[in-house]
This record gives C-alpha cells, structure tokens and sequence, in this order.
C-alpha cells in the first residue's frame, strides 16, 4: 500500500509495507541517509528524528504512524551552507569524532532546546542519556548545548 | 561515487610523477619508488600520490582512515604546513588502495622491546622495520601509528609539491628556485608578480622534487602545533558525510547476513523458501557458515534472514565461559611462551622474602566486542572482472588481496573506496565484512550490493578482545615494591591475527599477551614477567590498545596493592620507581599528581585512584574520582597528562586522550562478552552497555611534549582508564574488585 510522508517540507509517496520502521524508508527508499541505524531496538538514538517537532527514534516509528506528521531528519535543520544555530555551535566546539552517533545527537538536542531553550545540566543529562556514543564525545557536546543555549538567549 | 571516483576511476595508470615521499625514507637502500595511484581527469595534475591540485583547491589524499581520531586534519596539516597553502582550501579523500600508502611504522611496536627504551641501535633496528610494510605496501590504519609514520613523509610530501611549484615559476619568469618564495597557493617573484599554484600544476608534475628539501623548525609553523578545524566537521554534522553504510549506487541492493551464533560452526541445512516467498527478496545465498539475504532493502533483508530456519553445526571452541576460562587456567601449567622482562631474580625474592611481605593476587578480564557505532558493512559489485569494494576498513591493501583471491580477478582488477569509518578500534582492520560483500557481488554479477549487519550479527560475529588473567606475586619493603612477578594468560592475538590476516604465522613469543605489562618503565630491582598462550581459537583481533587493553588494568591494579601493603602512597611510589627509569613518565604523573591535587585534602565520601600506562610511544597517567549516590557508585572528575612527543593539532590529542579513556571506562563498567552453547550471549547495547553522557565525568586534559620520537594518542588513553576506576573504588568502598567489569560487583550511577 502506498504512504504519503511529509519529509523536510517534501512529500513523498512510498510504496511500503506499513510496519516498516521510517529509518529504513528515509535510508533506503528515499536516500536520506544521514539519519542512522546503530541497534534497531531504540536503545542508541542514532536514528533520532523530529516528528512534529518531538525527538522520536525512527526506528520503532511504522511508516503507517509516520504517515500524516512533519517529519524533520537531520539534512532538513542545516546543511554544509547554512549550518542551524545548534550546528554552529558543534562546529565551533569540534564535537564530531567518527561522526556516526552526531545526526542522532544534534537532532536530539535540537528537539531539547526547542522545548527547553535554557536547560539545567540535569535536563541536559536527561535528554541526552538516550543517546550512545563510542567516540566519547560527551563532554563536546554539554559544551555545545550549553553554548547554543547562550546563543539562542541572546538572539532572544 | 565523489571526488576519489573521478580520480582513480578509469585505472589505476601511473603517472610519471616522482613519489616525494621515498625521500623520507632513506634509512635503507631500497628506495625504489612506488607507483602513483591516481588517475586524474584533464586539468588535474597529482604532484605526487598525496597532494592534488585542481582549480577550485588542493586535495590531499590520505593514506589513512579516518575513524573518528582526526587523521585526515593532522595528515593534511602536515602536507599544507609545507605546501603553503590556505587551510579554507583544502580537502581530504581517503586514497584507494595502493602500496604507495603503506604504513611505515606500523611494524615498529612489534619490536621486543619496551617503547620507551627504543633508542640507539635499537631505534635503528626499529627504523629497519619500516622496510616489511612498504615491501608488502602494508596500508594498515593502526597501532597508533599514523603520525609516526607519517610526521616527515607528509611534509615531504608538502615540501617537494612546494619545489618543484617554485621551479616552474621561475623557469617561467628566467629566474632561480632560489629567487621565489611560495606563499598561500602561489609562488611570488622578487618583484612581486606571482602565479597561482593551479596554472603551474601541470608542468610542476613533470618536474623532479630536489634533493635538498628542508622542512620548516617548529618556530615556523602555522597548522602543526595548532587546534586545526576539522576537515571532516562539517560533513558530520549535517548528515552529508558518506560512511560505508551511506553508500548509494544506482541499481544497488540491500542485504543482510546471518551466520551461525555458535563461532567457528558451519551451516548444515537451510530452507530458504520462507525468505524468497517474501516479496523483494531477491536471493538467498548459502555461505559455509551462513547466508546472504539480498533484497529491495535492508529491513526487508533482515526480516528474511530471520524467516529461515537453519540447522547450525557445535562450534569448535569451549562453549561456554567456564569452560574458556578453564583454559586460561590450564595455560600456567605449560611452559611459558614468553619472558619478555627479567630484571634481577624476582623468583629467588620471593623465595626468600618473609612470607607477610609477598602480596599475591589474581586478576581476570572478559572477552570483549568493539560494538562500533556504525555496524559492520561493504558494498561490492562484480563487473566482469573488476570488483569494486566500498568499504569503511582500515587495511584496503589486504582487502584487496583478500578480495581478488575469492572473486578469482587479479588484485589489479580490484579497487577498494574506503568511507568514512563509523568507529573503528581495530574491529574494521580485519577483511570479513568486506569479503561477505565480494560474496553477494559474486552471486549477482552487475549488481552493487550492499551487506549491513545488523547489531546483533556484528556484535555476535566480532574478533573480541582477549579474556586474559593473571598471577600476580610481588614483595613489599618499607621503601616500596622490592620485587614483582607477573605471569599472564591469554590467547595468542598476535599469532592467531597474522595468520589470518597475511597468512603468516609469526614465529616467536607473542608480545600481545605481555604487552602493556613487561614494557612498563618501572625501576624495580627483581621484576620479571611471563606469558602463556591459552589454548583457545575464538576469533580475537585488536581492541583499542590491544593487550594494553588487558595488562594495564593488571600491572596497575597490583602497583596499586603493593604500594598500599608497603604503606606509600600510589601516586609518590609511582613517580618514584618511573622516575629511576624514563624522565618524561615521571613528568605525566608528576601533572596528573598536581592538576587533581592529589594528597591535598579530600572530601568526604569521595575516593581516588591513579594509574599510569606507557603504550604506542605514550606515557599517560589518569586520575578518576568516584563519589556514591543513590544509585551507585558515580563518576565525578578525572583528569589525564600525556606526552605524545609533540602535539600536532592539541585540540585533537586533547579529544582523543578522553576518547580512549571513555571507551576503557565502558569496558571496566559494563564490558563483557559471555558464551553459552558455543554462541556469544550478548547482542545488542541493552545487553553491552556503554558509558552514556550522564554518567560522564568532567575532565581536564594536560599535554607534555618532551619531543620526538612521535608517540600515537588513539589508544594510549584506554589502558590506564580501568585500573584507575578500579583504585578509585577502592579508596573509596575498600573493596578490591580484581575481575572486570566492576559493574558485576558493585552498582554504578
Ligand atoms: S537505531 Fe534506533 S535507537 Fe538505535
Ligand atoms: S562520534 Fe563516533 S560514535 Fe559518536
């Protein structure tokens, strides 16, 4: 059967079964691979999108719930040219070391900050324990929320 | 396919340009030059196999894979610190296959000495090391090594680019070499007309780089010994950079593999009906010990593969922990495969020492998976004969002999792309996951397919980290530690990988069961250390730092106890017995000492552990402080000294000494793998937990720079971490925890 999901502003019509996870139909139908797979069981966030504006992990959302919701990944919240505010802030911190867990983390945070645009490092810890990564790059990454946050205020 | 396809794509043509990097290599007399790799489209000139200039930048091609520890930013700093080039300007690819990247260095740790003491005639012998993997044109990413290997070559690399730029120039205006400078991507006249890099590119390629090449002093430098932005930052963080499993070709299918749970057992029957009855499932291809799913994608292929029912074969190994264990056990009763330290007669003082002053203690650690972030994956198409491979691997030259043996094509025939590497720590140095891909490509000639693990199979099918232990007995004076005696058993990495990996059974003791324990620089007076080979097969490979990984937590877990049964401080003691041996190891704990105010006064409630480790050319000391909470016991800070030699981009070092430290951290936590019927029990992160962003310390990085030699800084950063866990838990509950991972002993917040 075919489904219609609204992604970074585009629709797509797919043709998928409805249980399909929407990581596998943004990683391998629509090419959208910045959004990862690391463990399938919702226990590592690389996979982490917005759904209407949530951090959800795609890979326990059906393409039959996706269906019907914004669906943000991390190619819709900058790119190379024009980097989100929160991107600006990982460059400017170097988070990135293999890179591989990053798409699952700034997407994340993004979805904190937008919640909760001046987190305690309490709400920043909590938010962030879903989200594994081997490099070790937490202590980049408080930085970078930390310091996105202070951006966000002063832009008011 | 991207910039590394247009340029190696048509063949793998040698341009008749000089390979500059040979000049870096003068310490022995073969210094044939090696073939140029690339292949460049009309309007690129390759002034040699690193450095490509084209209009719109320079692209340095690296020998090496980036996996997260920042190699393609130093690597390219090292090339545009010479070449004088703009930082903003360049890029990075990661060079194909090709024997012209061979690691130099990456023999050296195999020498049987400890690092620290690799000087005079020895550092000689170490240099002559360099010849096997360029003979073998070895481009292996590991042992810590790119920076050692690649320190000159790489600025050679810059420099001759820069020369023979500067002589085209001047043949142009009538003038000397001598008589033009060059400067961010031009070569500028004395009178101050100049030409930019590119409209010289094409003739400086046919031009020999001189002889006389001098590379700037430290004084001079402009990138290296600077926080460089990364080169790979940008990509990562928008979701654009390309990792193996991003790989995306036209026509490409997706697949899966699923082999047997029990390691080492073949499959005996399957059905795979259930799977082709699914509707795009393309194919099911039996391998020895399993099979490929191939279809329209991944989750598709996973599903199926779960839908055939298969008849697995007993694996050949003990199946169970115990069982493994047992072997460890019975690896003592054997003759030592090695005694690669004998200082005085530790035997005979022990012998003689009054019995309340022998400290004896046994230490085990488990069998451990890598669990990279990105799991285990290739893709591969077989076109005729030429195999294309993408693969995120760090050892494309041995994929590709590997590769060119099992699809029957000759290793010319076979070019290796490598991604982005989504985590590496020597899990991706092996061939496995590439030669499953040649399989799929095999069976569907014309077709790109791309193999994913999924988590469980690439935590299941892993080369683990040893389980090690052991026995340890030392003898304890009012000064301190009068004798120590270590003895450990483990399987034999080091024989078991080159077999696997070159075909060579390399001949002699394993270094890997010792390392990190005969190799430490402590000045005890009867010190000795054996090694014993465990009869045991399981698939083992390199873990990051390797047996380090194992014997630190070992050899300074019982520093520890000794110096606390002698009544000395941990901290003094070591820099006492380091000092007698190797200044600069006295200096890293000396900063740790006084960056964590170590025998100040202490909260309550709060405990503390040192350890200090010196592996792949580092020394590096570690203090971790513990506090409890209600759920546990919880990190609070740790602080890390270090010298590298020279910090090339300190940013880097300073992410990567914490990098390694998280990494032993999760390992002392919640690392184990355990086996049940032949199979590994854990699959996925619920079952190998990790450390998680709550649970991380705060941590303050110091970094020594006593000179060369280069030390590495990817590794050395993980051994000292779980001894110091292991002391600051101590200190703080009292309790000695000697097996890993503490979290079976103790709760942890
Ligand atoms: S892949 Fe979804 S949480 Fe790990
Ligand atoms: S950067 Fe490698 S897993 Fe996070």
């Amino acid at each position: 059967m075919a489904y219609e999901i609204r992604v970074n502003g585009r629709r797509h019509a797919v043709d998928l079964p409805g249980d399909m996870p929407l990581l596998w139909v943004l990683r391998d139908a629509l090419g959208l691979t910045g959004t990862k797979y690391g463990c399938g069981v919702a226990a590592c966030g690389a996979c982490t999108v917005h759904v209407d504006g949530e951090a959800v992990r795609s890979c326990q959302l059906p393409l039959v719930e996706a269906a019907g919701h914004e669906i943000v990944t991390i190619e819709g919240i900058g790119s190379p040219e024009a980097l989100s505010l929160l991107q600006e802030a990982w460059l400017a911190h170097q988070v990135a070391q293999c890179g591989y867990c990053q798409p699952g983390q700034i997407m994340q945070a993004a979805a904190l900050l937008a919640a909760n645009p001046d987190p305690s490092d309490a709400e920043i810890d909590a938010a962030m324990a879903g989200n594994l990564c081997r490099c070790g790059t937490y202590p980049r990454i408080r930085a970078a929320i930390r310091s996105a946050a202070g951006l966000m205020k002063e832009k008011g | 396919m991207g910039r590394l396809g247009r340029i190696t794509r048509r063949s793998f043509l040698v341009t008749s340009v000089a390979v500059a990097g040979g000049v870096a290599l003068g310490v022995w007399q073969a210094k044939r030059e090696l073939p140029n790799p690339l292949a460049l489209d009309e309007g690129e000139a390759a002034l040699n196999p690193w450095v490509v200039i084209t209009s719109d930048g320079y692209t340095i091609v690296t020998p090496r894979a980036e996996m997260g520890q920042g190699v393609h930013t130093t690597l390219a700093a090292l090339v545009a610190e010479e070449l004088e080039v703009p930082w903003e300007e360049i890029r990075t690819i990661h060079g194909p296959a090709a024997r012209a990247y061979f690691n130099g260095a990456l023999l050296r740790a195999a020498v049987p000495w400890p690092g620290y003491e690799i000087t005079g005639w020895k550092e000689w012998l170490a240099d002559a090391t360099f010849v096997l993997p360029k003979m073998l044109g070895l481009q292996v990413t590991g042992g810590s090594t790119s920076m050692l290997d690649g320190f000159d070559k790489m600025r050679l690399a810059g420099a001759a680019a820069r020369e023979t730029l500067k002589t085209a120039a001047a043949r142009r205006w009538g003038l000397e070499r001598e008589d033009v400078r060059a400067e961010n991507g031009k070569v500028i006249a004395p009178d101050g007309r100049a030409i930019p890099y590119f409209d010289l590119a094409v003739q400086a390629a046919d031009i020999d780089p001189p002889s006389d090449l001098v590379l700037k002093p430290r004084s001079e430098w402009r990138y290296l010994g600077h926080a460089m932005p990364r080169v790979d930052m940008v990509p990562k963080i928008t979701g654009r950079a390309t990792f193996g499993i991003d790989v995306r070709l036209p026509g490409m299918k997706f697949a899966t593999v699923r082999r047997n749970p029990r390691l080492g057992g073949r499959m005996r029957d399957h059905d795979p009906a259930p799977a082709l009855a699914m509707p795009g499932v393309e194919k099911v291809i039996a391998l020895d010990d399993g099979v490929v799913v191939v279809a329209d994608n991944t989750w598709l292929a996973m599903q199926a593969a779960r839908a055939i029912p298969i008849e697995w074969e007993d694996s050949p190994h003990p199946p169970t922990t115990s069982a493994q264990i047992a072997r460890l056990e019975a690896a003592f009763d054997a003759e030592p495969d090695s005694v690669m330290r004998d200082d005085g007669d530790a035997v005979a003082a022990i012998a003689r020492a009054p019995t309340e002053k022998v400290i004896e203690a046994e230490y085990r650690v488990p069998w451990l998976a890598h669990a990279t972030m990105e799991p285990m994956n290739a893709t591969a198409l077989l076109e005729e004969d030429v195999l294309t491979i993408w693969a995120p691997n760090q050892a494309p030259t041995l994929i590709r002999a590997k590769a060119a043996a099992l699809a029957g094509v000759p290793e010319d025939r076979v070019e290796v792309h490598t991604t982005y590497l989504g985590g590496g720590f020597g899990r991706r140095a092996e061939t496995d996951f590439a030669l499953i891909a040649v399989e799929a490509a095999k069976a569907l000639p014309g077709v790109p397919v791309q193999v994913t693990w999924s988590r469980e199979e690439d935590m299941t099918h892993d080369f683990y980290r040893p389980a090690a232990m052991a026995r340890m007995k030392g003898v304890v004076n009012e000064d301190g530690i009068a004798a120590f005696y270590g003895r450990v058993s483990a399987p034999a990495l080091g024989r078991q990988a080159g077999r696997r990996l070159s075909g060579i059974a390399s001949p002699g003791p394993d270094r890997m069961i010792v390392e990190g324990m005969f190799d430490q620089p402590y000045g005890i007076p009867d010190y000795r250390v054996e090694g014993y080979a465990a009869d045991l097969d399981i698939p083992v490979g390199f873990w990051r730092s390797v047996g380090n990984s194992c014997n630190g937590f070992f050899h300074e877990s019982f520093i520890d106890e000794l110096a606390l049964a002698a009544g000395r401080d941990p901290m003094e003691l070591r820099i006492e017995l380091v000092r007698r041996v190797h200044e600069p190891s006295a200096r890293v704990l000396e900063a740790v000492a006084e960056m964590s105010g170590w025998g100040g006064p202490k909260e309550s409630g709060v405990g503390r552990g040192v350890a200090f480790t010196h592996s792949f050319g580092t020394p590096v000391a570690q203090v971790i402080e513990v506090g409890r909470s209600g759920e546990g016991i919880r990190l609070l800070r740790a602080w890390i000294a270090c010298d590298p030699g020279i910090a090339l981009d300190p940013l880097n070092v300073e992410a990567q000494m914490i990098s390694g430290m998280v990494y032993g951290l999760s390992a002392a936590i919640f690392g184990e793998i355990g086996f049940e019927d032949g199979a590994v029990i854990q699959s996925n992160f619920p079952d190998y937990e990790a450390l998680r962003l709550p649970q991380m310390p705060t941590v303050e990085v110091r970094i020594l720079e006593s000179g060369r030699p280069l030390g590495g800084i990817g590794e050395p950063g993980t051994p000292p971490s779980m001894p110091a866990l292991a002391n600051a838990v101590f200190d703080l509950t009292g309790q000695r925890i000697r097996t890993l991972p503490l979290g079976k002993a103790l709760s942890f917040a």
